[in-house]
């Protein structure tokens, strides 16, 4: 048995070793936030906070999780959303909304860092993350809103 | 089944009014005699809930908000009364598969007349309670109100009752000027449960029971099984099951990463396929493919026109295959025993793929229920109906539920592709700088291979058992004709039998692929006519809608007049500037868009960026702004993409672009700093659809704005920094 941290509570999982995180978040802890989008690190849409950096948790094996693991429905709430929610929610930055985890968990880990980013360092600091609706400019909308910026 | 709409609306309150609706509801002829049984139902709760069942489905773009509006509007109830119930063969009418920019046009006035109906049937049972006429009746929230100063509820009316009515076609719909939700830009009812994680995609649904699955494909087309190792999963944990039916292979187990594990190790032995052609060759290729010719249109004498010209000009134009590329890996879910079926899938045919895959399982489609759930955006037919029957196979193969989740070399690889097209146009000018020709011929096969009850071998576990196939025609042509008038014109279509890859509906279908040719080659003409590009498409237009668009973009984008080209004021820059300008009339029928964008191209390395772009749209009368304006913001982002870098590459056995390193697509470092969009609102028109027109355009804008920076035409989709460094010399 593996213990990992999630959102405040311990778990015992029964999966192998080697098995990659999303899949005990998704099928054991019955987490619905971080998505398989591509099992290779390369789209982001499964990203979760360990010790509040971002992770992929498609290409992270879960007996190699040591430090506290943070889903987006641990981010927040609808009764205590983070500001980045508050801020989608705002701007209506999803369209089909399957990358909108990797958008909010990248972007939140990014903002406890740097507050006040400019326009270039946000674009940068999404550039791995792929959305394939083109909700781009709505998405970059709501990461100024929630950095305090003019949207 | 053994559910259905009234036991449904047992459990969920009081059923209340529904209605069968004729397709006179859409106000145009309908050919479709199915349609003519359409029952669209309203229900009315106890608690006042009204619950919309609707066969249309969300994909993202909105529609769950945009109709549930249209109800709200008509009932006079709250928004967030209305409930819109998608997608479920058991509960909801068949309106058809949601696709071509067709929901608000086609289920929008559906709907609308419903709810019209059953507010006017609600007053007629409330007047005499209330000793009041109907008409006097004024109605706030479902709160139906007397000049006598009595009230009653809709809820209060119906109390439990079930009140049927036959579509009568009397009751009015609301004039647009009386609408205060229809036109708003009312937030999206899914959007909440998406940013805080709490929203079920098919990916996220878990049934009590539940195994693991996945699918060994065939490593070429037509490569048939020879041999099946099960001894080599033998040793795996979770008690895999390999399932073997036809040319299927795939195996089951209790967890997903076993499943996984499992299908990489399975060893299987194919025959030797059918070679692809080289990707090199695909242009030639394409031409030279059987093809069955069609005259879209024929005006004049175009030949003798084009012998005559004061200038003529010759153009071809490509585009590769490229693909939806949804983030998220298709996923499904069955339960299939000998009594039934059910399939919870993220479709865009509910109806069609629940008959494709009850002849997969071999059972009667009464006996099969599709329940559909969302999943990842699709943008067309990609892999979501394929793994609807992965999922239905390996559950009837094992007897218990079963999730399949595609790899994601399972999605690149497999998933149908929007096929390859060549165009060519030719054209002459008259001496007084006008179009006197126009011929024009396209190479394409058909767009549209989905599942159905003639096509239940268009999923590739269906192809794999050996079922009929059936590609349609549909899409090839889909704006070919260009809207433009001119005095001699042609337009042929030469229907390609076969395809290398194969192919199906990606958004547009045909529609940007010609709209590049067209537009790009309109581009030329005017350049040959030393004209302004913005000036010399309005010199052809009747349409004022269309020359609306037009002037509309050009007045957003501060567009200045040029006749010529400014690549030649930009010598001895490294960085060139330049501005398109493309136009729609999306499909020849639906919504107008027209885009004007400026580029940046460095010199140096070719690389493309698209700096700022701008939209004008109308698609009539509009339901939900900001839900327009981001299908408008993502059509054009996306088709950036495709214009840019999207290549679906292939050897000779098959798809070699797997996942995002080898199909890269635009990333937030390269989309535009600003996407301004004008809306051209048409309260007395019909709402048209918004999830392809702005699309279309797009490739050739960026096409005419390379040109206007550099002088030099692209004409082979995608503007790779490489191919434009090499155009560039």
């Amino acid at each position: 048995m593996t213990t990992i941290t999630v959102n405040g509570k311990q778990h015992q999982v029964a999966a192998a070793p080697d098995t990659p995180l999303l899949y005990v978040l998704r099928n054991e802890l019955e987490l619905n936030g971080p998505k398989f989008g591509c099992g290779l690190a390369q789209c982001g849409a499964c990203t979760v906070h360990i010790d509040g950096k971002p992770a992929r948790s498609c290409s992270v094996p879960v007996s190699a999780v040591k430090g506290k693991v943070t889903t987006i429905e641990g981010l927040g709430t609808p009764e205590k959303p983070h500001p980045l929610q508050q801020a989608f929610v705002a701007e209506q930055a999803a369209q089909c909304g399957y990358c909108i985890n990797g958008m909010i968990m990248t972007a939140s880990a990014f903002l406890a860092q740097n507050p006040r980013p400019s326009e270039q360092q946000v674009r940068a600091a999404l550039d791995g993350n792929l959305c394939r609706c083109g909700t781009h400019m709505r998405i970059l909308r709501a990461v100024r809103r929630a950095a305090g910026g003019a949207a | 089944m053994n559910i259905d709409r009234r036991e449904f609306l047992k459990g969920a309150g009081a059923l209340v009014v529904w209605f069968s609706i004729p397709e006179l509801a859409l106000g145009q002829a309908q050919s479709d005699p199915k349609l003519q049984q359409l029952d669209a139902w309203l229900a009315v709760g106890a608690d006042g809930q009204v619950t919309v069942f609707c066969g249309k489905v969300e994909l993202g773009t909105g529609v769950q908000t945009a109709l549930a509006q249209i109800v709200a509007e008509e009932l006079d109830v709250a928004f967030g009364r209305v409930f819109m119930l998608m997608g479920d063969t058991a509960l909801c009418p068949n309106q058809g598969p949601t696709v071509g920019s067709q929901t608000i046009y086609r289920a929008g006035p559906q709907l609308r007349q419903a709810a019209a109906e059953a507010k006017k049937t609600l007053l007629e049972m409330a007047a005499a309670g209330l000793n009041a006429e109907a008409a006097q009746l004024v109605v706030t929230d479902g709160v139906v109100s007397a000049p006598n100063g009595k009230n009653v509820t809709y809820a209060e009316l119906v109390g439990g009752k079930k009140i049927g009515r036959a579509f009568s076609g009397a009751a009015k719909p609301k004039s647009p000027e009386k609408h205060a939700v229809v036109g708003k830009p009312i937030p999206r009812v899914d959007l909440p449960g998406k940013v805080f994680g709490t929203h079920v995609y098919v990916q996220n649904l878990r049934i009590p029971g539940m195994l693991h699955g996945r699918v060994v494909r065939p490593p070429m087309p037509e490569a048939r099984l020879e041999r099946v190792d099960e001894v080599s999963v033998k040793s795996l944990p979770g008690n895999v099951r390999v399932v073997v039916k036809g040319n299927f292979v795939g195996v089951v187990a209790d967890r997903e990463e076993q499943a996984i594990r499992a299908a990489r190790t399975l060893k299987v032995q194919w025959t030797q396929g059918v070679e692809l052609p080289k990707m090199a060759d695909m242009l030639a290729f394409t031409r030279s493919t059987p093809s069955r010719e069609r005259v879209l249109a024929a005006t004049g004498s175009v030949d003798a026109a084009l012998g005559t010209a004061a200038k003529s000009h010759r153009a071809q134009y490509y585009v590769p295959h490229q693909m939806h590329a949804s983030i998220g890996a298709s996923c499904a879910l069955a339960s299939v025993t000998a009594e039934g079926a059910t399939l919870w899938s993220p479709t865009q045919s509910s109806f069609n793929l629940r008959d494709a895959v009850a002849l997969v399982l071999g059972m009667r489609r009464d006996k099969v229920r599709l329940v559909w759930i969302e999943g990842s955006g699709c943008y067309g037919h990609n892999g979501a109906d394929d793994v609807t029957a992965d999922a239905a196979l390996l559950s009837q193969a094992i007897g218990k539920p079963v999730r399949v989740q595609w790899m994601r070399h399972d999605e690149h690889g497999n998933e149908p592709k929007g096929a390859a097209m060549v165009m060519e146009v030719a054209g002459g000018l008259d001496p007084q700088g006008k179009v006197a020709a126009w011929d024009y011929q396209v190479w394409s096969p058909g767009h549209a291979g989905r599942p159905a009850a003639n096509g239940p071998g268009n999923t590739l576990a269906g192809a794999q058992l050996g079922l009929p196939d059936n590609l349609s025609p549909t899409g090839a042509d889909r704006n070919a004709r260009p809207t433009y008038v001119f005095p001699n014109s042609r337009v042929r279509l030469h229907l390609l039998q076969s395809t290398v890859l194969r192919v199906s509906s990606l958004r547009g279908l045909g529609s940007p692929q010609n709209t590049f040719a067209n537009e790009s080659f309109i581009d030329e003409l005017a350049h040959a006519a030393g004209a302004d590009p913005i000036e010399f498409r309005i010199r052809h237009l009747k349409d004022e809608r269309a020359i609306a668009v037009l002037e509309a973009v050009a007045k957003l984008a501060q567009w200045a007049p040029r006749p010529a080209p400014r690549g030649g004021s930009n010598a001895g820059l490294s960085g060139l500037i330049g501005r398109g300008v493309a136009f729609v009339h999306y499909d020849n029928y639906s919504g107008y868009a027209a885009i004007a964008l400026q580029v940046h191209v460095d010199r140096a390395s070719g690389k493309v960026s698209v700096e700022r772009v701008a939209a004008a749209h109308d698609c009539g009368l509009i339901v939900n702004p900001d839900g327009l304006r981001n299908q408008i913001e993502g059509n054009i982002v996306q088709t950036l993409s495709r214009a840019l870098l999207e290549d679906v590459k292939f050897d000779t056995a098959a798809v070699t672009s797997l996942d995002w390193a080898r199909y890269p697509i635009l990333r937030f470092s390269d989309v535009p700093d600003e996407i301004a969009i004008t809306l051209i609102n048409r309260p007395d028109k019909p709402s048209l659809g918004a999830g392809e027109p702005a699309a279309a355009p797009v490739m050739a804008a960026v096409a005419n704005a390379i040109f206007d920076a550099t002088g030099v035409r692209m004409r082979s989709v995608p503007f790779t920094a490489e191919r434009v460094k090499a155009a560039l010399g």
